[in-house]
């Protein structure tokens, strides 16, 4: 019998909590492969969020520690300064990295600290039951902005990775989605991109990736990829924003 | 070793590096300045990291990750700082992890001032962040007494695997004194910690964490950290000055302490039996030894830089038996030794109406 799919090693048995639809499961699964194709499954240390992927620790099988909320930059921080040598990353969603621990994540990306960030950018507050986070689009609904994003009342959606591509000590930041199989494929080349130039010690790295929330955002698991592609996509265009690659700018 | 003579902050600075730390995360704060400054320079000549982080927040999230890894690690800040770092400590307390905070107090309440302090008793002590936890607190009085406290300081921090506090004041962290160090140790033998995030290598991974979100693991949790509290009474350490027949008992710690020491003295050369007790561990509290140290005392007396923080303290710990009066300036301000020697001889002759 041959084995054409199976758990990637870096993943736990464990069955995780998300909801059905939800595609922090896919990026967790291309962060594991990631992993695995690298070989530091024993060299790596990430650093869970504040949000739904706060049990991310459960379901990556590597050292891990848990953030308070925003500040898992931080934590990465005092983790590689201690082992310059083992591979950090943090997974944080958008209220986590994007509102509370704005300061943390910009600092990191100043020092251009040597860890890879997974920013999952859902546009909402999963975890606490769908409130307005800073990437809400503008009219969007939300449990906080039930008459939909008012940007004269509520401001504007942050453009994290546009942002943090002005930044000198960021050397690979990228958006990418997982909305279908073909952008799978990309945003599992960026991952290993980040990492492969956290490994060479270049700098800090991010890959921020649209994510869907069908439980909060109100739709059926295929209606909600769908709402993704028409409303995020237009005001978060994929790409990579920053790169310091050899042969490329 | 010889003397040298140096400021309070940075003989602690060189005291961490000989008590085997090798992290620094801070951010800039007056009254303890010349911490940072001095671990600037220090540290990378030991191999180690200095790193002045973008808030106080971020300085103690990055001791978490520090801590958690394995590290000897410490942040330093004063009062408006420490507030910051609160949600930080209840994490490293939560997660059991080893780290020494030095907080050199200044007045407050909100941006106070920058003068000395010791307003921030409370927090150090009952914990200062939210939920059931508990800091070792440590209240040196001297440089030298700081400087020695050190080693301990770290040592407790890995025995325990909780957050240790100095906690100091501006007077002692810009004031100098001729001080001795412990000889340079090239090889200090640091506890192991098979617990820590350092890749898992041949091993199950490990897991930093103060998340219990089971009710039931994380009453579990409380009542393992309560007993780890309970084991910590054992480390209790005070002063006796003159307390053996002491009718008028002082109580102060840190720099108080000393301007009550000076006026104990001042107060027996009028002929009043006057005597200080300064607690060195605030948490534990050394509450055998105080009692013994008022068994003879008509009255105690605390004083405080702050508007009464100790004397709740002294008033629980003597199960008020005594009566415990208290004296402090705040804000900046200082007991001046006179002014503690009035109040001291007021209470000697207090009663002394009713008996005529
Ligand atoms: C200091 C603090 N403030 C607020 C919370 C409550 N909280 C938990 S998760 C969360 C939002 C998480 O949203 P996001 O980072 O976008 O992650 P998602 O759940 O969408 O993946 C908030 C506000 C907290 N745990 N700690
Ligand atoms: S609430 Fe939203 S983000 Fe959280 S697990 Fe459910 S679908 Fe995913
Ligand atoms: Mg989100």
């Amino acid at each position: 019998m041959i084995t054409v799919f199976e758990r990637p090693k870096a993943l736990t048995a464990v069955k995780t909590h998300y909801c059905p639809g939800c595609t922090h499961g896919i990026i967790h699964r291309l962060v594991a492969e990631v992993i695995d194709e690298l070989g530091v499954q024993e060299e790596t240390i990430g650093v869970s969020p504040v949000g739904c992927a706060v049990l991310a620790y459960n379901y990556f099988d590597v050292d891990m520690q848990e953030a308070a909320h925003g500040r898992a930059p931080a934590v990465a921080t005092g983790i590689k300064r201690v082992h310059p040598d083992k591979v950090v990353f943090t997974y944080q969603g958008d209220g986590d990295l994007a509102s509370i621990g704005t300061a943390e994540i910009v600092h990191a990306a100043a020092r251009s600290e040597k860890i890879t960030t997974i920013f999952v950018n859902n546009a909402t507050y999963g975890m606490t039951g769908g409130q307005m986070a800073p990437t809400t689009l503008v009219g969007q609904v939300s449990t906080t902005s039930p008459r939909g994003r008012d940007s004269a009342i509520q401001g504007y959606p942050i453009r994290v990775s546009e942002m943090l591509a002005t930044i000198e000590g960021a050397v690979y930041i990228a958006r990418v989605s997982v909305h279908n199989p073909q952008e799978v494929a990309k945003a599992k080349k960026a991952i290993k991109t980040a990492f492969e130039l956290q490994i060479a010690g270049r700098g800090f790295t991010l890959v921020e990736i649209l994510s869907t929330c069908p439980t909060n955002w109100g739709y059926s698991p295929k209606d909600a990829l769908k709402w993704l592609v028409d409303n995020m996509i237009p005001i978060y265009p994929l790409g990579v924003k920053k790169t310091l690659e050899e042969g490329k700018s | 070793m010889a003397k040298v003579l140096m400021k309070g902050n940075e003989a602690l600075g060189e005291a961490a590096i000989r008590a085997g730390c090798r992290y620094f995360f801070g951010y800039p704060i007056t009254p303890q300045n010349e911490i940072p400054q001095y671990l600037a320079k220090r540290l990378p000549e030991v191999g180690g990291v200095f790193l002045q982080a973008e808030s106080e927040i971020a300085a103690i999230n990055m001791v978490y990750g520090a801590a958690g890894s394995g590290a000897r690690v410490m942040t330093s800040s004063s009062s408006p700082g420490i507030s910051l770092k609160q949600e930080g400590i209840t994490y490293i307390a939560g997660a059991e992890l080893p780290c020494v905070i030095v907080n050199m107090q200044r007045g407050g309440p909100g941006l106070g001032s920058i003068q000395p302090a010791q307003s921030d008793y409370f927090q150090a002590v009952k914990g200062g962040g939210h939920g059931d936890y508990k800091l070792l607190v440590l209240a040196p009085a001297t440089i030298q007494e700081m400087v020695d406290m050190m080693g301990k300081a770290f040592d407790l921090a890995d025995e325990y695997r909780n957050p240790v506090m100095i906690l100091g004041d501006g007077i002692l962290g810009q004031m100098m004194e001729g001080v001795e160090f412990p000889a340079e140790e090239t090889a200090l033998t640091l506890a192991e910690k098979p617990w820590a995030t350092t890749g898992a290598k041949g091993r199950k991974p490990n897991l930093i964490n103060s998340l219990f979100l089971d009710p039931v693991e994380l009453e579990q949790h409380n009542h393992h950290l309560q007993r780890k509290y309970d084991r910590m009474a054992k480390e209790v350490l005070w002063e006796n000055y003159r307390t053996d027949d002491a009718e008028v008992v002082l109580v102060g710690y840190g720099s108080s302490a000393r301007i009550a020491k000076a006026a104990v003295d001042l107060a027996r050369a009028h002929g009043i039996k006057a005597g200080l007790f300064r607690p060195i561990t605030l948490f534990p509290f050394p509450k055998a030894a105080l009692q013994e140290a008022c068994k003879q005392a008509n009255h105690v007396l605390t004083v405080e830089m702050s508007m009464g923080q100790l004397v709740e303290d002294v008033r629980y710990n003597l199960e008020f038996k005594v009566p415990v009066h208290f004296y402090g300036r705040s804000g900046g301000m200082v007991p001046t030794t006179r002014a503690v020697l009035e109040e001291i001889i007021r209470w000697a002759h207090s009663g002394e109406e009713d008996k005529a």
